[in-house]
């Protein structure tokens, strides 16, 4: 088990994996507590689209699909809150148009595009220096953000009008956290894989939300669990060879399942 | 003490193609309790998200102790919302509502001299006991006096509340009544609130005015609320018979 550890690959995908576990943890409790869940799956479609087009062009699909996501989140946000419609119905066409382009350019580049499967599933080989300088980096930029911007984002997810009365900007806010969601979901995109990044997402935040009496307290727990089972969901997925996003997710839903039960016996 | 604490002058607003409010006018002096009543679309609600800053005028002025409105210092306005529209659901403690309101941000930890800030308001409406329950169990009567906690935390010149009857028994509303007279005694804080609550309004307020988008009438109590400008605000005396002329009852 030791042993494991001296693997550059395995290291790079446990730091991956603390990373990303711990930022789209913190990012999910205000993805639950504000119900959209939707848009986690969403963007992570979108990534799909953006990584299909890097790997068309043959260029590190995270180059591009990190700015082809971002401008989905951008858009999404737009429609939002320009136009009558809702929310949820924006992503679900913004949804569909990236998951078409991104098959579109698979089919273009005509040749077997086994990488493609890492993306979609996660793989415990596929994180690269490159997407954890990247990691890093937005690691960094969500620890600088956190005083001041936290606290502002769960005030507006609380009641957005009360924030708006105390003269918050609420929109400019809004932005600022759809873009850096945007950007978490793009990177954690390799280690758990498209089809199942929303669950990543959520499920840390839901199963805190189970346990804890207020938003700090279930901000802290969900960034734990997020962590802890990113490392552990890792390692039963090296050892049992499966991909590892669904690992990951279904070790994060025996933990949920504990706390539901936990919650259950409370009540 | 000025003689006016809030003027609003010739205030039209438009939302989307529809004309919501047209050359609303009025103003109100310190410790005064203003009802706004009108049907439903009448554009109550519209006039008190204007006050907050929430929707922008095409036209007019809204002056607060001399000052527009918009650079009124930080918690001169407070604000009751509607409680049944509030996030239950939401994890968070009542003491932590009403510190978000002076940090102008939700709280993390609550440091000492935070949560003692918090303390003496909620101690200030009655509420201290509920400081650390979750709103999530807390009544409608509870959550409003939390609201109410919240709003006079930096002592505002105007208290602003989105009909305060709904979701809230009416021994509830008589207790948020009593607190509000004791806010307007003690601050000269005045308050506005839209209602449906006829016999409230009645009761407790110094103004009345009558909306339908635009001014049926304003002005003190017993001269506003006359049978001609409630058919005229609402094409009937609807469920008020009798109850346009200004009698005082025990409400409270």
């Amino acid at each position: 088990m030791i042993e494991l550890l001296t693997f550059p690959f395995m290291q790079r995908a446990l730091a991956g994996g603390l990373l990303v576990g711990a930022m789209a943890s913190y990012f999910g409790v205000f993805v639950v507590q504000r119900r959209m869940s939707f848009l986690g799956a969403g963007l992570s479609h979108a990534a799909f689209g953006g990584i299909a087009l890097g790997l068309l062009l043959s260029l590190e699909p995270l180059v591009v699909a990190v700015p082809f996501t971002l401008g989905v989140a951008m858009a999404i946000n737009w429609v939002r809150r320009h136009t009558r419609l809702a929310g949820d119905t924006a992503v679900g066409v913004f949804f569909a148009v990236a998951v078409a382009l991104g098959l579109v350019f698979l089919s273009l580049r005509r040749q077997m595009s086994t990488d493609a499967f890492a993306y979609l599933f996660g793989s415990i080989l596929a994180v690269s220096p490159a997407d954890l300088v990247i990691a890093t980096a937005m690691g960094a930029v969500t620890l600088a953000t956190t005083p001041r911007l936290w606290g502002r984002w769960a005030y507006a997810s609380f009641d957005a009008e009360s924030a708006r009365a105390d003269r918050l900007p609420v929109d400019r806010d809004d932005t600022l956290l759809f873009a850096l969601l945007a950007v978490t979901i793009v990177i954690s995109v390799k280690v758990v894989g498209i089809v199942l990044m929303a669950a990543f997402l959520v499920i840390p935040a839901a199963t805190a939300r189970l346990l804890v009496p207020t938003f700090v307290t279930m901000t802290r727990v969900a960034v734990a669990i997020g962590m802890l089972t990113a490392v552990a969901g890792l390692l039963v997925s090296y050892l049992a060879d499966v991909p590892s996003g669904a690992t990951i997710v279904l070790v994060q839903a025996v933990v949920f399942l504990a706390a539901a039960l936990v919650d259950g016996r409370r009540r | 003490m000025a003689a006016e604490l809030l003027r609003v002058d010739g205030l039209d607003v438009r939302l989307g193609d529809r004309d919501i409010l047209r050359s609303v006018s009025f103003a109100i002096p310190p410790s005064s309790l203003l009802a706004i009543l009108g049907p439903n679309g009448s554009g109550k609600s519209t006039l008190l998200r204007t006050l907050l800053g929430l929707v922008m005028p095409r036209r007019g002025t809204m002056i607060l102790d001399g000052l527009p409105i918009g650079q009124a210092p930080a918690g001169a306005v407070g604000y009751v919302p509607q409680i049944k529209s509030l996030d239950r659901a939401f994890p968070a403690r009542a003491i932590e509502l009403v510190a978000s309101a002076y940090l102008g941000r939700w709280p993390g930890v609550l440091r000492p001299p935070e949560r003692e800030e918090a303390m003496e308001a909620l101690a200030r409406v009655g509420a201290a006991h509920l400081a650390d329950r979750s709103i999530g169990v807390l009544s409608g009567g509870e959550l409003q006096r939390i609201y109410l906690a919240r709003s006079i935390a930096r002592r505002p010149r105007l208290i602003l509340l989105d009909e305060p009857e709904t979701g809230v028994d009416a021994a509830g509303s008589a207790d948020l009544h009593a607190l509000l007279d004791g806010c307007r005694g003690e601050n000269g804080s005045a308050v506005v609130l839209v209602t449906h609550d006829w016999e409230a309004a009645m009761y407790h307020a110094t103004h009345v005015l009558l909306l339908r988008n635009s001014m049926v009438s304003f002005g003190d109590a017993s001269h506003a609320f006359t049978e001609e400008a409630v058919r005229s605000a609402f094409g009937h005396t609807g469920h008020a018979h009798g109850r346009f002329a200004p009698h005082r009852h025990g409400h409270d």
